[in-house]
């Protein structure tokens, strides 16, 4: 079959980033031919302001590198404007004559900056800021020339300001309005914005309206006059007024434009054969002026291209940045507030710190942070997920870093930290690292990072750190990913909840049946999306869809953990902690008969046998016989207890007994991730059920219930679910929990992170206040745990043998 | 100096298929191991049927790749999760490195991996 046409008009970066999804999904199906009107390959323009302000060079920020086009066979024009595009004939002609016959065209044309329509402005000396060409413009005259005005204090304007002062100028920037940034800053901390770059020796004029731009017998610029009547010497104008999408020549080809070429979800113009993405886009009324949506377009955009048909571009959430070193500013969303919501405010005008969160029905619709922005990733994630924050607002305003941290020194403020300083304690990736791999490899996104350095990719602690890092490398293109519209994993578009509801709703009983009817992308799946999808099957329907072994980790295909060395530890079930004499021999003997070098006692009052082989578990189990304790799996691991008041002076109510009770009704649980218990017998607590998925705390007159604990990465308190009299309440509601938990959470959710994302609030109602719903749940899950075989009896019994056996040895 | 190294060990490089079992012992997106004093080897099934060998160490850490799940034509090393690739045996970019990769065809039912020793 002869490959189609594919023909982009503009060679930003929302372009390039199409090409790039286009080609990691679909390589090949296309001749793809390139038309940029500058003479440069794909660059970072967020980046030109530290290229201005000399703290990177052009070099630093290329993105893709003619060499890219070249190896990926894309035909790149540089320096080649598209003059007309005709439909009918299905070509574009640049204005040197060459032309390109297209079956799909994509226009990424961005925009132009805004030129005030006052005399003088075409004189020499007079500069918009948007481009290289401009840049280098700017760094040469400040070389030469010592006064600038820049007309403009939004963000673009005060970047450009500063990189001129950086570069020794006398700079004043001339605003209309009466604060600077007033798009994204209230009027404090726009006020203690000014002061900070007044410090770096900045000069404003605010409330001034720029009148005539007067020039010299050279024709060059000379002074500039104001509507006031006031005046200022400059040799160098800077007009930063605002950009407006280029829309030129899609108009001028009857492509339906209103403040922006109009496209729908699918990035798809109103001729089906011709895409925009980029500034250039009006998308559902809004023409985006910031680098992430972009992306996100890109990504829809390519799939649309890629025939794939399932992506759709619904619009972004976003938020700014200022890149001017030592300033560090934020803002996202309605900042400004309006009838029915309520401002948090901080305010250290000392200091040098100002945050302001604008909330709506116990929801983060807005925020301005000046001075300290740690927290920005964290406030727009929930902003952007819609989050129910009720039971974070008295933490809220001192941020996610508050809520305690391990493995990197509790350092909490990426930028202060040094470049050999760690960040990811679990891998040892120092900040230097990180930096540099984001600056040489291009990288936007926390994936990217994970991949590439390994940071932040395994216990996740660090995760904070690394978008900081992000955020103040890439400045605004870093906006952190919705959770709520994430992929399952890298094979699919569709979300864990809409994977979850296709199994739910379509009874799909297998592994291949879900793939082929979500249309997978990938033949047989990844590592990733398996191990979801078979839980998901078992948890929906339990009893009848069936388990893939091969789509377990090891661990859960073993039933054993897998060691650093390929060895296997065995952790035996002792139900409420308590064993016998008995167990405890077999146990010894076991150890000696299959020389099992370690034997420790765990955190959850069990006994593990380390250094097993592989070859000798059936047999270890067998002479074991006792059941499996599922310390290896995502599941009921333990339900730790204290002696309570069979034995203890204090105790008051018999927790060993409950604990065992508990764990007798609830082991073989599968679960979306490890599920621990706890069961004290008094307030001393000594099970430390507070740090638990399930704590219990026995009262003189019953037991309270607290959920959603850890003591893992970040501890995290156990919060009170409800208070009952009776041992079958303890049981029902315990269970209902955790059924709520398994059929609801995202596979690797632990309860802690499943809780904080639904909300308390949201448990209580479906498991406190309605209770043909919690004896539903706890009906449900008894009926998938019924029958439930023991894993270890059955393989002991000789069940997967060949798992367990190596190949003969060749002879 | 390097190429003496090379020249003494040619000789010594006898390549041999040996016998390993029939397709069907190994699970379908999974693997079996041929334990060897010089090295565990790894024997992998893909969905559609083709079989790959690789020395059973993730050129990470040394994990056994046999242990990983198995997807496409890859594996995902057990330890700290390294797509390898079962062709050639080398990490996924932007991992870097490669573990020895075998040889392997199926003949009259039976799986044979060519070593040399």
């Amino acid at each position: 079959m002869k490959k189609m046409k594919l023909v982009m008009v503009g060679n930003g970066m929302a372009g390039a980033r199409t090409l790039e999804e286009l080609l990691k999904i679909a390589p090949g199906i296309y001749d793809i031919t390139v038309f940029g009107a500058e003479p440069h390959a794909n660059y970072n323009r967020i980046l030109l302001s530290p290229v201005l302000a000399g703290e990177m060079t052009i070099r630093d920020i290329m993105l893709n590198d003619v060499d890219w086009y070249e190896k990926n066979g894309v035909s790149l024009h540089l320096g080649r404007k598209v003059a007309k595009i005709d439909r009918r004939a299905r070509k574009v002609v640049a204005f040197d004559g060459a032309e390109a016959a297209y079956d799909r065209l994509l226009l990424a044309t961005g925009s132009n900056p805004f030129i005030l329509p006052i005399p003088g402005a075409k004189l020499e000396g007079v500069l918009t800021y948007r481009d290289i060409s401009d840049t280098n413009a700017m760094i040469a005259a400040a070389a030469k020339y010592k006064d600038a005005v820049v007309v403009g204090g939004g963000l673009l304007g005060l970047e450009a300001a500063n990189g001129l002062r950086t570069r020794g100028m006398n700079v004043t920037v001339v605003h209309l309005m009466e604060w600077l940034m007033e798009r994204q800053l209230d009027r404090t901390a726009a006020g203690m914005l000014q002061k900070s770059l007044e410090a770096k020796g900045l000069r404003f004029l605010l409330k001034t309206q720029t009148g005539e731009i007067v020039g010299g017998d050279d024709g060059r610029v000379k002074r500039v006059k104001f509507k006031d009547g006031r005046e200022l010497v400059a040799d160098l104008v800077v007009m930063a007024v605002g950009i407006r999408p280029n829309t030129e020549l899609a108009e001028s080809a009857g492509l339906y434009c209103n403040r922006g070429i109009v496209v729908n979800d699918t990035m798809q113009t109103y001729d089906p054969r011709i895409y925009a993405v980029g500034e250039c886009v009006a998308h559902r009324g809004v023409a985006y002026g910031l680098v992430a949506p972009l992306f996100e377009m890109g990504k829809v955009c390519a799939n649309h291209l890629a025939h794939f048909g399932i992506g759709r571009y619904s619009g972004s959430v976003t938020s700014t940045k200022l890149k001017v070193t030592g300033i560090d500013l934020f803002s996202a969303g309605d900042f400004t507030g309006a009838d029915g919501t309520e401002e948090i405010v901080l305010h250290d005008p000392e200091g040098g710190v100002y945050k302001k969160l604008v909330l709506k029905d116990d929801r983060l619709v807005g925020g301005v942070l000046y001075g300290d922005t740690v927290d920005s990733s964290w406030y727009l994630q929930l902003l952007r997920d819609k989050q129910n924050i009720r039971e974070l607002r008295d933490q809220l305003m001192f941020g996610q870093s508050h809520l305690g941290n391990s493995g990197h020194q509790g350092q909490s403020r990426a930028v202060a930290m040094a470049d050999a300083m760690e960040v990811c304690g679990c891998n040892g990736v120092p900040k230097g690292v990180i930096v540099r791999a984001i600056k040489e490899k291009g990288l936007f996104t926390l994936e990217d990072v994970r991949k590439h350095t390994k940071a932040s990719s395994s216990c996740g602690s660090c995760t904070g750190l690394v978008e900081q890092l992000l955020a103040s490398t890439v400045g605004g293109a870093y906006q952190p990913q919705a959770a709520k519209s994430k992929p399952l994993c890298a094979c699919t578009d569709h979300t864990h909840e809409e994977v979850r509801k296709a199994i739910r709703e379509h009874k799909l009983l297998s592994i291949s049946a879900a793939m082929r009817f979500l249309e997978w992308g990938t033949p047989n799946g990844c590592a990733s999306c398996r191990p979801a999808i078979n839980y998901y099957l078992l948890c929906a329907w339990p009893h009848e869809a069936k388990d893939d072994p091969q789509s377990r980790f090891i661990n859960e295909r073993a039933h054993a953990n897998i060691q650093k060395d390929g060895t296997f530890s065995v952790v035996p079930r002792m139900f409420g902690g308590v064993t016998s004499s008995d167990q405890l021999r077999r146990i010894a003997d076991v150890a000696d008969k299959y020389k099992i070098p370690t034997v420790k006692v765990t955190g959850g009052q069990r006994i593990d046998l380390l250094g097993v082989k592989k070859e000798d578990l059936p047999g270890v189990w067998r002479d074991l016989d006792m059941p499996s304790g599922h310390a290896y799996a995502k599941a009921l691991r333990t339900v730790k207890t204290c002696v309570g008041s069979e034995w203890c002076r204090f105790g008051v109510q018999d927790s060993t007994n409950m604990g065992i009770e508990l764990e007798k009704s609830l082991w073989r649980m599968y679960a979306p991730h490890k599920v621990k218990l706890a069961v004290s017998g008094c307030p001393r607590n000594c099970a430390e059920s507070g740090i638990k998925d399930v704590g219990v705390i026995g009262v003189d007159s019953g037991w309270e219930i607290y959920v959603a604990g850890n003591g893992g990465i970040k501890t995290e308190v156990a919060q009170f679910l409800v208070k009952v009299k009776t041992r079958e309440e303890v049981l029902e509601y315990a269970g209902a929990f955790l059924q709520l938990y398994r059929e609801e959470a995202r596979y690797l959710e632990r309860t802690v992170h499943y809780v904080r994302r639904v909300g308390l609030d949201t448990i209580k109602k479906s498991i406190v206040e309605d209770a043909d719903n919690r004896e539903a749940l706890w009906a449900r899950l008894k009926d998938a745990l019924e029958g439930e075989p023991d894993p270890w009896k059955e393989r002991a019994a000789g069940k997967d043998r060949e798992e367990y056996q190596a190949l003969a040895e060749p002879a | 100096m390097a190429e003496a190294l090379t020249k003494s060990r040619e000789p010594a490089r006898v390549a041999r298929w040996i016998k390993v079992c029939r397709p069907e012992d190994i699970p379908e997106l999974g693997a079996r191991v041929i334990r060897r004093p010089g090295g565990d080897i790894a024997v992998f099934r893909s969905a559609e049927g083709e079989c790959f060998a690789l020395l059973d160490r993730c050129p990470h850490k040394g994990g056994p790749l046999s242990q990983g799940i198995v997807f496409g034509r890859s594996v995902a090393c057990p330890l700290h999760g390294w797509i390898v690739h079962l062709e050639d045996g080398c990490a996924e970019a932007p991992d870097t490195g490669c573990t020895r990769s075998f040889p392997v065809k199926v003949q009259n039912g039976e799986v044979l991996v060519q070593l040399s020793d």
